[in-house]
């Protein structure tokens, strides 16, 4: 094999470095190593499968596909993660992430803005969505889940008032009978479509970049620093991290502002991938990214939320699914594929995992 | 004559992978009798419990139930059979959001037998024969989860009636009742053990022992350490047995307090309460004492700045202190160890070290990352200086055993220098082995602070205190210097009498 499983390398490197801090049971039984290195092998075994039983799966161009696949679910996975560390949810990621969609493209192409504008403008639409669900549901008290299905709601509909439900593009009638002459910034486009030179011409696209550097950031966050620190203490035990002086309310709405920071990211980049607001684009995020993050709960058995694992569960999904594509699969036994690999992750995680007991 | 025990067990055992938690217990319980099992946190008594109740089965040994064969492979068979078990978790035992007549006839309604409509009003009657047979005085139409954790209590034991037990087996019931909600309790048993039930009673607190022992056996090490029958138990000998070593009631040197750390004047703790003054000084530890409900909590909850001071203020080293958030009181130097650790103190999901450096993560780290070798070092000083039971600090807070989990708490607050150091309850489900570990260690360490101990058990605090202050509604009613002490006293003050006492 050549470099095919660049997925595989930077997935066992990051492992050994941050096993220590993730597990804690010294004395390693048979049964400990099978729960911590279970998933991994699994995936270095459907590499090594497919490259065999797929012609053309062991190739950089694979790669770098697989994680271009992933990179938008992976990021919009990456920020609900945070918000599962502190013992909440984000349903509402998904349409934060249209909703950024829709924003940049009309921002740029109905108010003739340019890049940065547009990127600034879902940036601050995402915070204050995660600002918004944070103080529902710290502030209202509305149970996590509620909120945020509340506000996946609201976003969904309030995305589609501006242009009476229509996508928007170059050329499009506005509601007021003139016609939108503003159109996509080269450089907005480029966060989806450029490629940097990278071992062949064209090759790393901006968007695993992207997903690369935010992946390392959040993970580094939970793991190494006191603020992530002070998240997992809520999240396990609410009460106690109060009385140990944290000030858990806050921690709890930053949770949720990184989820809409991370989800608007996303969405930015959905938007520079097609080139265009479309009102039916990204419908599969949601379910795609939680997936991600709870198939991540099993990565290393730990049986919690976590950057590495949510990081390693989308690259898993991609790869199956990249992989049985090459193999013929229809498009259409996708998301069975998907739900099943999830369903297996969670009985790993809540019935065999010790931790859960 | 010599009766033939309702219950029997022989040879007993029980391992958990390659640790042997039952290593041959023998244990008889007769009918309309009381025996208390002590032992000391991780003796095995829980395991001993399970196995009985049919939570798990036993690798070796024998059960009979009335001379035959009991060997009950899930909780409902043993129920079934008449071995009920009572659990310390209160809410385990009842269904909050139904009413009391539902839950005393719960048995009925489901299980085997039942029928697919009931009549509101036949469940009702049929509860209310139930309570009337033992007693018990509640409405029957109240949901369960409005009643005090006292009543459900009872709603748990008296439902147990409904199948007619013969083995009872209470797993520390008093742990979270006040002295008179234990008394309604006791009479309770009282009723059930001349009723003829062989009743297992399970629990730390020798008041309850004093009061409601016929038979001690002591469990140490998984195995029956000692045996007490006969009128006169002997108490001290149980102890000894559960402990495997002779304890010396050693007495406290009593030190009095240096210049004050801690003042407060005129403090208020809720509309109609009598104000107080409070005074700590420098290497003292006072303890308070009083019944649950006293207003103990609300006064370590306004020293943590967990709840708004009404009327009165305090001064901290001479500075006025006045704290809105725990975050506030700990930077100031005033820690709590709160009571009921794993609700309000322990992260499960933490390990040792990362749950002792939680409040202090700041102190930790460098530009907010974490300095994980300094943390460690630092756990590893507190767990040698504690005696915490564990392979390293790296262990998972479930794998430890009571006493050391609430040594751990200790440690966290131990470890940084503070100028008031709360305790609450710091001794509720903790062995009387880790108890003195951790006395000696806070007696150990009292110059430089004010340290004050909130306990409803008056032994422990002859056990760890200089001074020992009584609340009774709200307020403080009583201070002794604890040497010599006046006992009947201390008791008339805690029990509220003293306004009928003194003029």
């Amino acid at each position: 094999m050549n470099k095919t499983t660049t997925g595989t390398t930077m997935a066992s490197e990051t492992s050994s470095s941050s096993t220590p801090a993730l597990n804690n049971i010294r004395v390693l039984t048979l049964r400990d190593h099978a729960m911590r290195y279970g998933f991994l092998t699994l995936l270095f075994g459907l590499v090594v499968y497919f490259s065999i039983a797929a012609d053309g799966f062991a190739s950089p161009i694979s790669a770098v596909f697989i994680f271009q696949s992933v990179s938008i679910t992976g990021i919009l996975a990456l920020g609900v993660t945070a918000t599962l560390v502190v013992d909440g949810f984000d349903l509402s990621i998904g349409s934060v992430a249209t909703t950024s969609m829709m924003t940049s493209s009309y921002v740029m192409v109905v108010l003739g803005g340019d890049a940065t504008t547009a990127v600034l403008a879902c940036l601050a639409m995402g915070i204050l969505v995660g600002l918004v669900n944070g103080i529902l549901i710290v502030y209202m008290r509305v149970p996590d889940l509620l909120a945020t299905l509340g506000m996946m709601f609201l976003l969904v509909g309030l995305q589609r008032i501006p242009t009476q439900g229509r996508s928007i593009a170059t050329g499009m009638t506005l509601p007021d009978g003139t016609v939108a002459t503003g159109k996509f910034s080269l450089e907005f486009l480029a966060l989806g479509r450029h490629r940097f030179d990278v071992f062949l011409p064209n090759f790393l696209p901006a968007s695993v970049v992207i997903l690369v550097v935010l992946s390392i950031l959040i993970w580094f966050f939970l793991e190494y620093t006191r603020y992530g620190r002070m998240m997992y203490a809520v999240g396990s035990n609410e009460r106690a991290a109060q009385l140990a002086g944290a000030p858990v309310r806050a921690y709890k709405i930053w949770a949720y502002v990184i989820s809409g920071v991370f989800a608007s990211i996303g969405g930015i980049l959905l938007a520079a991938r097609i080139g265009r607001g479309d009102i039916a684009s990204g419908n599969n995020l949601l379910l795609d990214a939680v997936a991600a993050a709870l198939i991540g709960f099993a990565v290393l058995g730990v049986a919690k939320p976590n950057a590495f694992g949510t990081a390693v569960g989308a690259v898993f999904v991609g790869v199956l699914l990249q992989g049985l594509t090459m193999m013929n699969a229809p498009y259409y036994t996708q998301d069975f594929v998907k739900g099943a690999v999830l369903v297996v992750a969670l009985v790993f995680t809540f019935s065999l995992s010790r931790r859960s007991r | 004559m010599v009766e033939e025990p309702v219950f029997r067990i022989r040879n007993m055992q029980k391992s958990f992978g390659a640790i042997q938690v039952l290593n041959g217990v023998d244990l008889t319980l007769n009918a309309g009798a009381v025996t208390v099992l002590m032992g000391a946190n991780g003796a095995g008594k829980s395991t001993l419990v399970k196995v009985v109740s049919g939570v798990y089965r036993m690798d070796a040994g024998e059960v009979a139930l009335a001379g035959e064969k009991f060997a009950p492979r899930s909780p409902a068979e043993a129920i079934r059979a008449g071995v009920v078990t009572v659990h310390q978790s209160i809410n385990d035992g009842v269904v909050l959001d139904l009413d009391v007549a539902t839950n005393l006839t719960l048995d009925r309604l489901s299980g085997a037998g039942a029928k697919l409509f009931f009549n509101p009003r036949r469940v009702r009657r049929e509860a209310q024969k139930v309570a009337d047979r033992m007693g018990l005085n509640f409405d029957m139409g109240a949901t369960v989860g409005d009643l005090s954790l006292a009543d459900r209590q009872m709603v748990a034991i008296v439902r147990t009636m409904a199948h007619e037990p013969r083995v009872l087996i209470l797993d520390e019931p008093t742990s979270s009742l006040s002295s008179a909600e234990a008394n309604r309790l006791f009479d309770l048993i009282d009723l059930l053990r001349s009723h003829g039930v062989a009743i297992l009673y399970i629990s730390h607190r020798m008041s309850d022992i004093r009061r409601l022992a016929d038979n001690i056996v002591s469990l140490r090490d998984g195995k029956i350490s000692g045996e007490f029958n006969g009128p006169d138990l002997d108490f001290g000998g149980a102890v000894d047995a559960m402990l495997g070593r002779k304890i010396s009631q050693d007495k406290v040197v009593v030190q009095d307090g240096g210049k004050p750390v801690f003042v407060a004047n005129n403090l208020c703790l809720g509309p109609g309460a009598q104000p107080f003054d409070l005074t700590l000084g420098d290497g003292e530890i006072v303890a308070v004492t009083g019944l649950v409900g006293v207003g103990k909590s609300a006064l370590a909850e306004i020293l943590f700045g967990a709840r708004a001071c009404t009327q009165g203020h305090m001064v901290l080293d001479d500075k006025p202190y006045a704290p809105k958030s725990s975050q506030q009181a700990i930077r100031s130097g005033v820690f709590l160890v709160a009571k009921d650790r794993s609700a309000n103190g322990i992260v499960p999901n933490f390990n040792i070290y990362e749950n002792t450096s939680l409040p202090f993560l700041k102190q930790f780290s460098n530009f907010g990352i974490v300095n994980r070798k300094s943390e460690r070092e630092q756990a590893r000083k507190q767990i040698s200086s504690l005696g915490i039971v564990c392979q390293s600090e790296l262990d998972e807070m479930h794998t430890l055993s009571g006493g050391n989990q609430q040594k751990v708490m200790v440690a966290r607050w131990l470890g940084h220098a503070s100028r008031l150091l709360i305790l609450d309850e710091p001794f509720q489900g903790v062995d009387i082995a880790a108890r003195r570990d951790i006395a000696n260690r806070l007696r150990g360490s009292a110059k430089g602070r004010a340290t004050l101990v909130f306990m409803t058990e008056l032994d422990e605090a002859f056990e760890i205190a200089d001074r020992i202050l009584v609340m009774s509604e709200h307020t403080i009613v009583g201070e002794h210097r604890n040497a010599d002490v006046d006992i009947d006293r201390i008791l008339v003050e805690i029990s509220g009498r003293h306004a009928e006492a003194s003029p």
